[in-house]
């Protein structure tokens, strides 16, 4: 038993020449009319003004980093770089913090962006306001907190931590700990809104095809909510690798022990080391650079990857009509 | 496999979804739950999937309750409104999705995914994405996702209800013939009540969390339990009037009224299909309501004739055969006598 | 969304349990036992802790300070974001890219390169500073730093909004006789107000604690360059906790606010939106 080809479900291509106004890649804003059109003064003039604030305000800067790094030749800048120890304890120590600090907040995030977005109960709301908490918070201020649980002296914790001889401040715990703070929300603020507006349909599907929750999980959810992951993981690397103010309070600036990139700059810079300073700015520079250029190709390849020829089910419209089925 | 629901009820927050619903779903049958929009008829699809857990009552798959028991291991099919099929599988993965969690041999899991879509006549569509198809293709896809690993039971949520009406028409007869060749019992949900009829050998009547009526589609059609199940199917005419002691009086009009023998007089609505009444050009002796011709529709195989009653506020709706319009002669602004063949007394609520 | 019975779908208490659990112990322990450390000080003596002079003139530089640089962000983040949106010119889309910089930039780095671009004899520093613009160790210094780490905020806030709005109704303003600047002014400002308002009100928010990209600039003198976290930070370094605690408290109870006053916003941009 066949079923006959539909017929009256024209092919894409046979539909009538009529403009195709909205297109979902198309910005509509990209083709004025002339009654949107601004006289040309006005539009070179902005133009011209906007670029040259974004040139002096983030150009000239970026710029700027790489002249002064470079400014004794490539091979001071490499030995600047490589050649002193402490530079290079920076470096590791910060690789070690921003991997853990990241990895919790995934988790976290996930976690908290599925009891979010997929189930109703009291204190959602207020839920939802301690995960943004953090980023209202000075980061002097996220580093204080910190020094109050487990100062060795006047911590709440400290002077039993420091008896049973565990080290959480001026130490690397002490830093995961504030950068895993100060970095909290971005995976679980990314993922919210993303599994909000696909809602529940394909997990539940894949329910009634006999799927486990963790089957569910890994064949259904993380593939629909990659892009999401990808965004979040990638603000919150950004962040914690050049989180300064809190990690300045409770690490104790101790060289060669607790400096990370961020705080090494400082340190070269107090040492009228400048060239030095630079250049290891370069090097948190271009991991800012790049993570630009991995969100500008991230936001592309969501978007190639999300074109739906077919708008007859809009995604984030399906769970309301239920609900006034339901209601 | 039968299934059986006993004064199943569900609340969401203050609105009841679901009051009181028992229902019996033959093995083998194809039921309809039909109703309007808001009526529990998606909510009660998706207890029996269990994909909500009802506050109140039992749902039964043969003799096994199931009530506790999760979706994943009830071994259903469900075929959402919009598909919710996977984004980001294939055609292929789609299909297999089922035969996957359940750990299938992969030679298996080929040999069972050819064969259905063979039967949904898309061989050739196994490596393309769901944003690649067009609707009718997305709901075959759904429906052989479904079926793949042989589910004791079938469910639908509105299957047709966004695709184009000749696309429709077509799925439908071809969901007819599946079920006739598959014989899996199943439940479709829908507010379309022409499909209820065409595809469902049963036909099951909600409005606001009850049953109205359950039954064959000629008996639903024939026998309306009630005003709104009458309302509900079909176009219909309304009339306010009274019965008293097995007769009817609707304005000058009175009818005998058998059913009704009471011996006081009650408001009753009195409903009557369009194709119920007759129409005439002068009085032919039966009891009958002088009305002016408003509008004819005379295309079609029906003639669509609207009147307005002389007396009252009333308005008319009567079909006709075209030959039988055609020979009245009548014309827009004629006065003509409209008698009926048949009609249906409700009394209100109240009364009874 | 309806909500799903949490029978239905699985990991409800798992998820629930574990975020309550990672918050509690990251952000709830701690700030609660700021509050603890806070109250352990008597009313009058938190009142000295947060009054004195050298305290005073921290929260007027920052406040200030932050106010001038959200204002200057509302001003120039919309002029980029309706350029932007609006106008097609080379490398739009590397602009686009760039204006998110400033969030990915490590702020100490912002520092270090804005202590140098503006100091006498730096690039930007050799041609304003003989002007008589001290844009050194100064208020001035700070704005300007301020003015980079919170740019974004207005532009991505403004951006959607301008972009979701449709040509008709500006086809509609000119059919209807508006001039091109009272299309602007009547037809698309309003709509935006709220979107520019939110953005100002977060790179406002963001300015006020901010401390990496300041202190390298600044110059840190009390009473004259000294801001509010970098006198918390001083505090600190003195064992001065419970001072330093009664000032952390002031600037939440700012941040706070702020946040409220965000929120209120966005559900007015969104009742705008849609």
């Amino acid at each position: 038993m066949q079923l006959d080809a539909p017929p009256a479900e024209l092919p894409p291509a046979a539909v009538p020449a009529r403009p195709a106004r909205s297109a979902p890649t198309e910005r509509r804003t990209r083709a004025p009319t002339s009654a949107r059109q601004d006289p040309a003064v006005v539009r070179w003039g902005l133009t011209l003004a906007a670029v040259a604030v974004l040139g002096v305000l983030v150009v000239v800067p970026v710029v700027h980093v790489f002249w002064e790094a470079l400014a004794d030749g490539p091979a001071v800048y490499w030995n600047n770089l490589v050649r002193d120890p402490a530079t290079r304890h920076a470096l590791a120590l910060t690789l070690t913090v921003v991997p853990i600090a990241v990895g919790l907040n995934l988790v976290f995030g996930v976690a908290v962006a599925w009891a979010v977005a997929r189930f109703r109960f009291p204190g959602r709301s207020l839920l939802v306001t301690l995960i943004d908490l953090p980023f209202s918070v000075s980061p002097v201020v996220a580093g204080l907190v910190f020094v109050l649980l487990f100062g060795p002296r006047q911590g709440i914790f400290g002077p039993w931590l420091y008896a049973h001889g565990i080290k959480v401040l001026f130490a690397t715990p002490g830093i995961i700990l504030v950068t895993c703070f100060v970095t909290l929300p971005f995976v679980a603020r990314e993922l919210i809104p993303v599994l909000e507006a696909d809602g529940p349909e394909e997990e539940l599907a894949a329910l009634t095809l006999g799927a486990s929750g963790w089957q569910m999980f890994w064949r259904v959810t993380l593939p629909n909510i990659k892009w999401g992951v990808l965004y979040g993981v990638l603000l919150c690397t950004a962040r914690a690798a050049g989180e300064f103010g809190a990690v300045h309070v409770v690490s104790g600036r101790i060289t060669g022990k607790t400096d990370t990139l961020p705080l090494r700059v400082e340190k070269l810079l107090q040492e009228y080391r400048t060239p030095a300073a630079f250049a290891v700015a370069s090097v948190l520079t271009s991991l800012a650079l790049v993570t630009l250029g991995a969100k500008a190709w991230l936001e592309r390849a969501e978007a190639s990857s999300l074109l739906t020829p077919d708008p007859s089910a809009p995604r984030g419209e399906r769970s309301k009509e239920r609900k006034d089925e339901a209601a | 496999m039968s299934i059986t629901i006993r004064d199943v009820s569900k609340r969401f927050g203050a609105s009841v979804a679901l009051d009181g619903v028992t229902l019996e779903v033959p093995a083998g049958g194809l039921v309809a739950l039909l109703g309007p929009s808001g009526s529990g008829k998606t909510t009660l699809l998706r207890v029996i999937a269990g994909l909500e857990v009802p506050d109140e009552g039992s749902i039964h798959y043969g003799e096994e309750n199931v009530t506790n028991l999760p979706a994943r291991q009830r071994n259903l099919g469900f075929v959402f409104q919009h598909y919710a099929l996977f984004r980001h599988l294939s055609v292929f993965e789609n299909v297999a999705f089922a035969l996957r969690v359940r750990a299938w041999p992969e030679e298996r899991v080929r040999e069972r995914v050819s064969e259905l879509l063979h039967l949904i006549r898309m061989e050739d569509f196994g490596p393309r994405r769901p944003s690649e198809l067009s609707g009718g293709q997305r709901q075959r896809v759904a429906l052989a996702r479904a079926l793949a690993a042989q589910p004791k039971v079938l469910l639908l949520d509105e299957p047709f209800g966004a695709l184009d009406a000749q696309v429709r028409q077509e799925l439908r007869q071809w969901l007819r013939r599946l079920h006739h060749s598959v014989g899996v019992t199943t439940v479709l949900v829908t507010h379309d009540q022409e499909e209820a009829f065409e595809v469902a050998d049963r036909v099951v009547l909600l409005n606001r969390g009850r049953v109205e009526q359950a039954g064959a589609p000629l008996e639903v059609f024939e026998n309306p339990a009630n005003s709104f199940v009458m309302d509900f199917l079909g176009r219909v005419n309304v009339f306010h009037g009274r019965v008293e002691a097995g007769r009817l009086f609707l304005g000058g009009l009175e009818v005998p009224c058998p059913d009704n023998l009471h011996g006081e007089p009650r408001a009753a609505a009195v409903y009557v299909r369009p194709h119920e009444l007759d129409i005439d050009g002068e009085p032919n002796g039966l009891p009958s309501l002088p009305a002016r011709v408003l509008h004819v529709n005379p295309a079609g195989p029906v003639a669509r004739v609207h009147l307005a009653a002389l007396e009252g506020n009333l308005t008319l709706q009567v079909e006709v055969t075209p030959e039988r319009w055609q020979g009245l002669g009548l014309k827009v602004g004629d006065t003509a006598y409209v008698s009926p063949r048949r009609a249906r007394v409700f009394l209100p609520d109240y009364a009874i | 969304m309806r909500p799903v019975s949490r029978r239905v779908l699985p990991g409800f208490s798992l998820t629930l349990g574990y975020s309550l659990f990672y918050l509690s112990l990251l952000v709830l322990l701690p700030l609660s036992a700021c509050v603890l450390k806070a109250t352990s000080l008597s009313p009058a003596e938190f009142w000295d802790a947060v009054s004195t002079p050298r305290a005073l003139a921290a929260y007027r530089l920052t406040l200030g300070a932050s106010l001038a640089a959200a204002l200057l962000d509302a001003v120039l983040g919309f002029l980029v974001a309706w350029v932007l949106v609006r106008y097609e010119f080379p490398l739009r889309r590397l602009f686009d890219a760039l204006v998110d910089l400033p969030f990915a930039l490590p702020t100490a780095v912002a520092g270090l390169v804005y202590s140098s671009l503006y100091v006498p004899s730096g690039w930007l520093g050799r041609y304003l500073v003989p002007l008589g613009i001290e844009t050194y160790h100064s208020p001035l210094a700070i704005v300007l730093v301020l003015t980079f780490t919170g740019f974004p905020f207005v532009v991505r806030t403004v951006q959607p909004v301008l972009e979701a709005l449709e040509p008709e109704l500006e086809e509609a303003a000119a059919i209807l006789g508006a001039s091109r600047w009272q299309t602007f002014t009547r037809v698309l400002l309003p709509p935006l107000v709220p979107a520019i308002l939110t953005g100002f009100a977060l790179s406002f928010a963001r300015a006020l604690g901010e401390y990496g990209s300041v202190i390298f600039v600044a110059g840190n003198l009390p009473e004259e360059t000294e801001i509010a976290p970098m006198l918390i930070y001083a505090r600190l370094e003195e064992y001065a906790y419970a001072e330093a605690t009664a000032l952390a408290v002031v600037l939440l109870g700012i941040s706070f606010v702020l946040l409220a006053a965000i929120n209120l916003l966005e559900r007015w941009s969104k009742k705008y939106a849609a």
